[in-house]
Parts: C-alpha cells; structure tokens; sequence
C-alpha cells in the first residue's frame, strides 16, 4: 500500500496545492475544525468532524445565480457562472463522502443543477477513514463503512503515516503526481486498525436503531402521530440542525436589487424556518410541529420512499451535537420507531 | 433535589394547582436533557431531570405556556429568575398563569468543554464534588468540574431568585462576578485589534439564528430578519460585514433588556462568544447611567427607557458639540 509518512504530510500539500487548490479540516480559533484552503503554516487536524459538513463545497450557502441588467426598456440576464478549478478536499469522513451521493440524488437528476454540478465534476475526495468514533456516530445504521470511506482516493491515519488507496483515475493521478513523497509499504496496520474500529462501531448506541416502521406505506400514520406535538414542543425553530447537517439541500432564490440591476442568488433555506413555505395564497405550516415533522419524515420516509430506500441521512452526529435543546434524529426514530 | 422537584411537581398536578410542568427531559447519555412539558405525573416519574446539564433556561417557553389554558409550574434556577421578571416586566408572560418554585443551581457543566479535554465517546457522565466522572466508549475518564464548568457559570453573577412562588432548596447571594474581565481586555485592545477580533469571531457565524430564538430578549412576534416585508429579511448575507450587523444589531435591540443568562453563547454551533457584545451594553449602561441589572426587579425602569436631564450623552454628536451639553 503506497503510505506517506505524517513527517511528510506538509510537503505533500505543498506539492498538491501547485496544480490545484486543497481544503482540509483545520482546528480554528474555537478549538473546533473547519475546513480551510491550504497555505504555508495551516495545519491538518485530525479532528473526527467539521462543524460544517463537506456539502458546503458543492451546495454553499450562498451563491450568486444570474444578474439583470437594465437599460431603458431592455433587461439583459448575464449569465455569472464561470468554470470551477479544480480543487482537492482532504480528509472527508465517509458519512460525508456518502452525503454526496445523496445530494447528487437531487441536484443532479434531471433537470441537471449546472451550478452543483460544475463544483462536482472539479473536485477530487480524499477521504479519511475514522479510528475514534464518537458515541454520537451511527453511519452504521445506514450501511456506511467508516473504516473504508468511498472517494477519489481513501487515507487512512496510523501514528505515523498516512496509507492510500485509490478508487478513481482522478485518485491515481493525484498518487502519481505526488509518488516522490510516497512509498509502498505493508498495509498490515490499516488492517488492524479496521477490525479494532469496526467493533467500535458495532457497538456504538445507536448503531443498530429499528428503522422498519420508516417506509412509503406507513406514511400516513407516521404523518399524524400525537407524538409530534410532544417531540417538537422544545424546537426552537432555529436552523442549527439543517445548516451543520449533511444531506439537508433546502435552499431559497432570491433577487437582491442593486440599485441599477439585479442580482439573483440562492441560499440555504431550512424547513425549521417560519416563512419556509410561504406561498402567494397562504403557509401550509404554521406551526413548529408540522415544521419539525417535515424534516424528519422527509429524511425517514419521503426521501427513501423516492430513492429506492436510501435515508436522507448518514448519520454523522451534528445534530445531535449541536441542537441547543438535544431534540434529534434520534430521538425521533427511538419514539417513532417503536409505534 | 431531584426527588425533590419531582415529589413538589407531583404534589402540585394532584392537588390540580397546576396542569402541566415545564422542565427537562432526561436524554440519552445524562448531558442531552431537552426543556419539555409534563403532563402526566406518570411521565414525570422516570422522564424528569434535575442535574449538571439543565443549562436550558425555560423562562421562554413561559411566553407561549402561560397563554394555554390552565396554570404551568416552572422550575427556575437564579440567573433563570432575571429572565423570567424581565419578560414579566415587558408584559409577555401571563404572571397568573405560571406557578415559579426557584431551585438552586451550583453551575453547570458544557459538554462541549468535557468534548474538547478529551471527553470523547461519552455514553454516561456525572459530577461527584468537584470530579466530572464520564463514561465513554474508550473508558472511564475524570475532569475536575471546574474546568469544564460553563463559562457563564464561572462568572455568575448571581445564586438569588429575584421572583418566584415558592423557593426549594437555600436563597443564595448576588455575586461579585469577574463577568467583565473579557470586556476590559477587549476594551484595551487597539481599535484594529478589536475589529479583527470580531472579525474572526463572527467570520464563523452560519445564520442559524439560535442564538436569536434561544434568547428570552427576542420575544417579537415577527423578527424583522423573517419578514419579507421588512426589506431587510434575509436568510443568508450578501457578504461576511452583513453577518457580523446581524450580531451587533441584536445586540443593540436587547440592550438594556439582556440579564446575561449566556444562553446566546451557549446554543452557537460555532462557539462565537456572544454574550460579550451583551456584557459590553451591560458595562457601558452601568459606567453611564449607573449600576443596573436588568430583570432584577420589577420596578426599576430601564435606563435606555426613561430619561432625565443629567442623562450622559455619549453619542458622536455630543463629542462634536451638539446634544444638551452644547
């Protein structure tokens, strides 16, 4: 297996960061890692998540989409797109590297999202297998390998090296264009380390949660479960669990007037949002509960029952983590579930 | 005090004095309790919590609760108390329809803390003196409770129930509190230094808005950054400088109406410490118009809602010669 000692890892962004420019987790100023453009003196952190997902590269949060311009009595749409570089993502856990193919479920099914798509088709995933799960961690549930991330290329951290494997011919370029700071070395560790990571997993809490109640048929009476109303009732209806989450892909277009033109962007919306549905003849969800019980009947039952049963969740932990009353996917599945 | 709340709790939904309790539910690893209603008292038994991790300050929900038909009990520790009276005093809680037992509170731990001294895989987790004994996936680990103690609660600033029904437990004191410390060394700072520190602090906001719907100061009906009508609503900023008045704005909006329960800085994600942008109106109120501490009374009028002759005028059109000093 070609490896690359952690001595080296500096270099290897060095050399990576010529042709194309490189992302990785990074411990910032709160003590937390996002993820930062590689530079001379930024440090890779080992860190088991992002606050932010690795959807950002792909889905930001905001983006412009097209300007107006007006003269006189003509209007002129410019069309603001320009093609994407291409640029590496380092150390992507495998709950996001599957995210992508759940977001790639929606923006790149026809009608295609050319805006998605251009950052898509310009990006190279390296992911990171994980060794230290947290007991928030429940990728197992949805079949996720956490100690065999997908990816263009898949890295695994021991204590002094870096093991790859590539699974694209993107992947294989990269290798070869960094093969001077790599050598072919056993492979036996990373094998250790993912039997020892896999019984971690087996075990974590909620690994093995019942998600046979979650299909299309029970979907009207999951809809009108008297739970809602006992689940939703601490929601604070702020966006925390939808903006750090994953696979959540709800966004808003809106026009912005300069002045002497306008500007249309989109930004990320969130269902747990007052004027989420507002339409010109009314909103159909006028209170927290119904906003509360879209979000995880989207992600338990409409999503699957649309996509050939993949959930509309990886089940990373954010939420879980940062939900300022800890009401959580999980709570919901356990109270659900168990009807 | 546990048992005890939950034998009080019961007392009061048998005798009928009351019909639903707010407090918090147990979760699944002892620090994920979430605020909830209890209606039965069978679901009191089991589900009620009282521990390190009650943070959650439920004077808010009282806006919505005390309207519901029927009287709800509230549990309310000191810094909760502040809360509870301001919003009392801005006439958003129906006082009739709450029954307050004030309960005490030796602060309370932020897991995130326990998290980053290398708490990691936490499954169960409980304070033993000054020991934080938890759990986890990879063993058992300790802290010493101080230095995973919340930060608003290393500076609290006070033990006292300023308004309750009845008071389980000993009345504490006002403290004297080191709360301003941070706003004096940011006041030290050069004016560059302080920009940039904000900057950066305030670079990492994802516009959640948790910070804006956990405060019990944000109590408007409609907030003008969700009303389309307003022309100035938006869920996502145009640039970072937008997302940085966002913070400052709210910060003016509860000026002089903030008691500085922290839960601002407790619910960001992103770990921004809001509540200095808070503390600096608070200091500034204190230096100008005298000490004050809002929600500590019902009868003290604000200083930015009355006006007398002596007022000083801080403002930029005083120093430029204008205003009643001129």
């Amino acid at each position: 297996m070609l490896s690359l000692l952690k001595s080296k890892l500096n270099e290897f962004f060095e050399l990576v960061a010529k042709e194309t420019l490189v992302y990785l987790p990074v411990d910032n100023s709160s003590g937390q890692a996002s993820y930062q453009k590689w530079k001379e003196g930024v440090v890779y952190s080992s860190a088991l998540n992002t606050v932010r997902s690795a959807k950002d590269f792909f889905f930001p949060q905001m983006e412009n989409l097209m300007d107006f311009k007006m003269q006189g009595k003509s209007v002129e749409v410019v069309d603001t797109r320009v093609e994407k570089e291409d640029f590496v993502i380092f150390g992507v856990r495998a709950c996001d590297v599957a995210s992508f193919s759940i977001l790639d479920k929606v923006f790149l099914a026809d009608p295609v999202d050319t805006y998605y798509q251009n950052r898509r088709d310009h990006a190279v995933i390296i992911s990171m297998a994980c060794s230290k799960p947290e007991s928030t961690c429940f990728c197992p549930l949805y079949g996720i390998d956490a100690t065999k991330p997908e990816g263009d290329l898949s890295a695994w951290e021991t204590e002094d090296r870096i093991f790859f494997k590539a699974n694209t011919q993107k992947g294989e370029v990269l290798l070869n264009n960094a093969s001077r700071l790599l050598e072919e070395s056993e492979g036996q560790i990373v094998e250790v380390q993912r039997e020892t990571t896999k019984k971690i997993l087996e075990e974590l809490p909620f690994a093995h949660l019942d998600l046979s109640k979650f299909k299309g048929e029970n979907l009207m009476e999951l809809f009108n479960s008297p739970k809602w109303a006992e689940l939703s009732q601490s929601c604070l209806g702020c966006g925390t669990c939808t903006f750090v989450c994953p696979t959540c892909q709800c966004f808003d277009i809106k026009d912005f007037d300069t002045g002497h033109g306008v500007k249309r962007f989109r930004c990320w919306d969130s269902c747990m949002y007052s004027e989420f549905t507002k339409m010109a003849a009314a909103n159909p969800r006028l209170t927290q509960l119904e906003r509360f019980r879209q979000r995880f009947m989207h992600k338990l039952v409409y999503f699957p029952d649309n996509n050939e049963g993949t959930y509309g969740c990886v089940g990373c932990g954010r939420c879980l983590i940062k939900c300022p009353v800890s009401m959580n996917i999980v709570k919901v599945i356990k109270q659900l579930g168990e009807e | 005090m546990q048992e005890t709340m939950i034998e009080r709790a019961k007392a009061l939904m048998e005798s009928k004095s009351v019909v639903r309790v707010v407090g918090w539910r147990i979760g699944e690893f002892g620090y994920d309790v979430t605020p909830s209603v209890f209606t039965t008292v069978d679901d009191l038994n089991g589900n009620f919590v009282y521990n390190d991790f009650c943070g959650s300050n439920l004077s808010k929900y009282l806006v919505r609760l005390s309207c519901e038909e029927g009287k709800v009990l509230v549990f309310l520790k000191p810094c909760d108390t502040y809360s509870f009276t301001q919003l009392l005093k801005e006439h958003r809680i129906h006082r009739d329809n709450v029954y307050a037992i004030g309960i005490p509170c030796n602060g309370k731990i932020d897991i995130e803390k326990v998290r980053q001294a290398g708490g990691e895989g936490i499954t169960a987790i409980r304070s033993e003196g000054s020991t934080v004994i938890a759990r986890t996936l990879y063993g058992e680990k300790k802290f010493d409770r101080k230095e995973v103690l919340s930060e608003r609660c290393l500076n609290c600033k006070s033990k006292k129930h300023v308004t309750y029904d009845e008071l389980l437990g000993e009345e504490g004191e006002v403290l004297d509190s080191h709360r301003f410390d941070m706003v004096e060394k940011l006041e030290a700072m050069s004016s560059n230094e302080r920009f940039e520190f904000w900057r950066n602090e305030l670079s990492r906001c994802i516009r959640c808005n948790a910070c804006r719907n956990v405060c019990p100061a944000c109590t408007c009906e409609k907030c003008i950054f969700d009303n389309d009508n307003s022309g100035v609503s938006n869920k996502a900023a145009a640039d970072s400088f937008e997302e940085n008045m966002f913070h400052i704005i709210r910060a003016f909006h509860v000026a002089g109406r903030c008691t500085d329960c922290g839960e601002c800085s407790r619910v960001c994600p992103e770990h921004i410490p809001l509540h200095l942008l808070n503390r600096k109106f608070i200091k500034d109120i204190n230096e100008l118009y005298g000490e004050y501490q809002a929600g500590s009374d019902m009868e003290t009028v604000s200083p930015l809602t009355s006006y007398t002759i002596e007022d000083d005028d801080p403002s930029i059109v005083n120093r430029r010669g204008g205003g009643h000093d001129a």
